[in-house]
């Protein structure tokens, strides 16, 4: 220790290094304590001990409370992390009190999915609060196209469609309830494959014509379609029944009412030279230009 | 004399000062014993009874991008297309056995449908994740220990304690972590440790509407992802880097990188 008081030490072993120890100054009792060992020792002793117990401090201080406790890390970090809070409720929870839904889904093709994959995370409304949130009602088409829009990706035999082909600016859910998606089976609509041809109609001004006014489609065309073909119009005169002179133009004819509409009339014994309507006016685009 | 009594208070200060130290190093450790043992933390979670892993069905991956949104929405990841903590990918292997990966904004919003389809030889979807490495890179170079291999096996991020030196990022193999802006810490997928500690599923695992993904046990407990290995070949990203990832895969195409 005689480190800590320096100078008087040093003139002191410089004066008599044999009698370091003895004496009444506090120096001296201290030399006395340590015995024969050399005053250098003392004072690189001196200096290892200071070192050590600073190390020590900084050590308490620095390293936090926990870490090491489990490994080379902060012991206290994982209830922490375990601690974050919840947004996903589970599809057992949204059952607790959607019981006829779940049981729908659980039922249909769905039964995979959890509820929150398309209602999106719900723990606020399904835990905290069920009237302060509602979760999401999504009722477009690109949430069902987000998985069943084709891509060559896909797996086989995954469902999909191709968006402009399958019933194109029509809701999913007209055909189809997404808590049973089966496909509809008592009246598939003709654009759901024909959706190129429905979605040109569609701007038409034959928009409003049913197709089966033109097209009678036997009942087996839908389930075997190639072998089951709907039939065409074959003549002028098939046209001439809406478009020809002298046919109504007031009330309803086919099922449309003409008051608000102007249907050209042609003379059909002059008009178009005897060819067939179709070679000029294509009916789902009737424009004829 | 008055130097001498000041010195000799000096010295009484150092002992004292370095006792107390002692003291306190002893006492600390035995405050938080004394804490467990009054049972103030719920006894119900046992890290040490779990072993956690994933499993995913490549054959069943619709490309959908579910998990990578509920990913975002649970753990809230930040929504800009550049941080992920999953993600999924498109392979696409073309006629000249060239292979195109694409992955935009991580699948998120569905993929577009390709350019064209006529000189793609197969294609497939691969969800991607922190594989929670047995050996895990990022753990080993980090210089503070802020992330760590919990007793259960999921590799954890200390986000209070991460000095955000980005180390851990680039020593990911699998590049499955990024630098979190707004809290300057590493972020990474924790098979969502605060749902898997309450018995939930994680969030991707919980809305993936095919199955494609499959949380569990990996060590012979009656679990999903215990079957999936006894009935599938299982695989592995990356397996020559000997970091025995705990996130499996099926059907996995040689391809994959």
């Amino acid at each position: 220790m005689s480190f800590l008081w320096g100078r008087r030490g040093r003139a002191q072993a410089g004066s008599s290094r044999q009698n370091v120890g003895e004496g009444n100054s506090p120096v001296k009792k201290l030399n006395f304590r340590i015995g024969k060992v050399p005053d250098q020792a003392v004072r690189i002793g001196t200096v290892f001990i200071v070192f050590i117990v600073s190390m020590v401090a900084l050590r308490q201080h620095f390293i936090p409370e926990s870490f090491g406790v489990l490994g080379h890390y902060r012991a206290n970090a994982i209830p922490v992390i375990a601690g974050l809070p919840l947004h996903y409720a589970g599809w057992q929870t949204c059952g607790e009190c959607h019981e006829d839904e779940l049981d729908k889904k659980m039922a249909g093709f769905h039964r995979t999915l959890s509820c929150e994959t398309c209602h999106g995370p719900s723990y606020e409304h399904a835990v905290v609060d069920p009237t302060a949130t509602k979760p999401n009602l999504p009722r477009g088409r690109e949430t069902c196209l987000t998985c069943h829009g084709y891509l060559p990706s896909r797996p086989t035999g995954f469902p999909q469609i191709i968006e402009l082909q399958h019933n194109p600016m029509e809701s999913c859910l007209k055909c189809h309830n997404p808590h049973s998606p089966a496909a509809a089976e008592d009246k598939p609509s003709c654009s759901g494959c024909h959706g190129a041809i429905a979605r040109t109609k569609a701007l038409s001004h034959h928009s409003l014509l049913p197709c089966e006014t033109c097209h009678q489609t036997p009942a087996e065309h839908k389930e075997s379609p190639r072998q089951n073909l709907p039939r065409k119009p074959t003549s002028r005169e098939f046209c001439g029944q809406c478009h020809a002179e002298g046919t109504p133009v007031s009330g309803t004819l086919l099922g449309v009412d003409l008051s608000s509409r102007e249907i050209p009339k042609v003379d059909l014994a002059t008009h178009g030279n005897n060819y067939l309507c179709w070679q000029c006016h294509y009916p789902h685009y009737p424009e004829g230009k | 004399m008055g130097d001498k009594l000041k010195r000799r208070e000096f010295v009484r200060k150092v002992v004292e000062g370095s006792a107390s130290v002692v003291l306190l190093s002893v006492c600390g450790p035995m405050r938080s014993l004394v804490q467990a043992s009054d049972g103030e933390e719920p006894a119900a979670y046992d890290a040490t009874k779990h072993y956690y892993g994933m499993g995913v069905q490549i054959d069943h991956c619709i490309g959908c991008g579910k998990c990578a949104d509920a990913c975002k929405s649970e753990n809230n990841v930040p929504r800009e297309p550049y941080f992920f903590r999953t993600w999924v990918e498109r392979y696409t292997i073309d006629g000249d056995r060239e292979v195109h990966v694409d992955s935009p904004g991580g699948g998120i919003h569905g993929f577009p449908p390709p350019a064209t389809e006529e000189d793609i030889m197969r294609s497939f979807f691969v969800p991607k994740l922190c594989n929670h490495c047995d050996h895990p890179p990022c753990v080993q170079v980090c210089p503070v220990g802020a992330t760590f291999k919990s007793q259960d096996g999921v590799v954890l991020v200390d986000q209070d304690y991460c000095v955000g030196c980005r180390y851990c990022i680039q020593a990911c193999p699998y590049g499955a972590r990024y630098l979190h802006p707004e809290k300057k810490a590493a972020d990474k997928c924790t098979f969502c440790y605060h749902r898997i500690t309450k018995g939930m599923l994680p969030a991707c695992v919980e809305v993936c509407p095919t199955q494609t993904r499959v949380f569990g046990e990996i060590k012979g407990r009656s679990s999903p992802l215990y079957r999936l290995m006894k009935m599938e070949e299982i695989q592995v990203l990356k397996p020559e880097l000997n970091t025995e990832p705990k996130v499996l895969y099926t059907k996995l195409d040689g391809e994959v990188r």
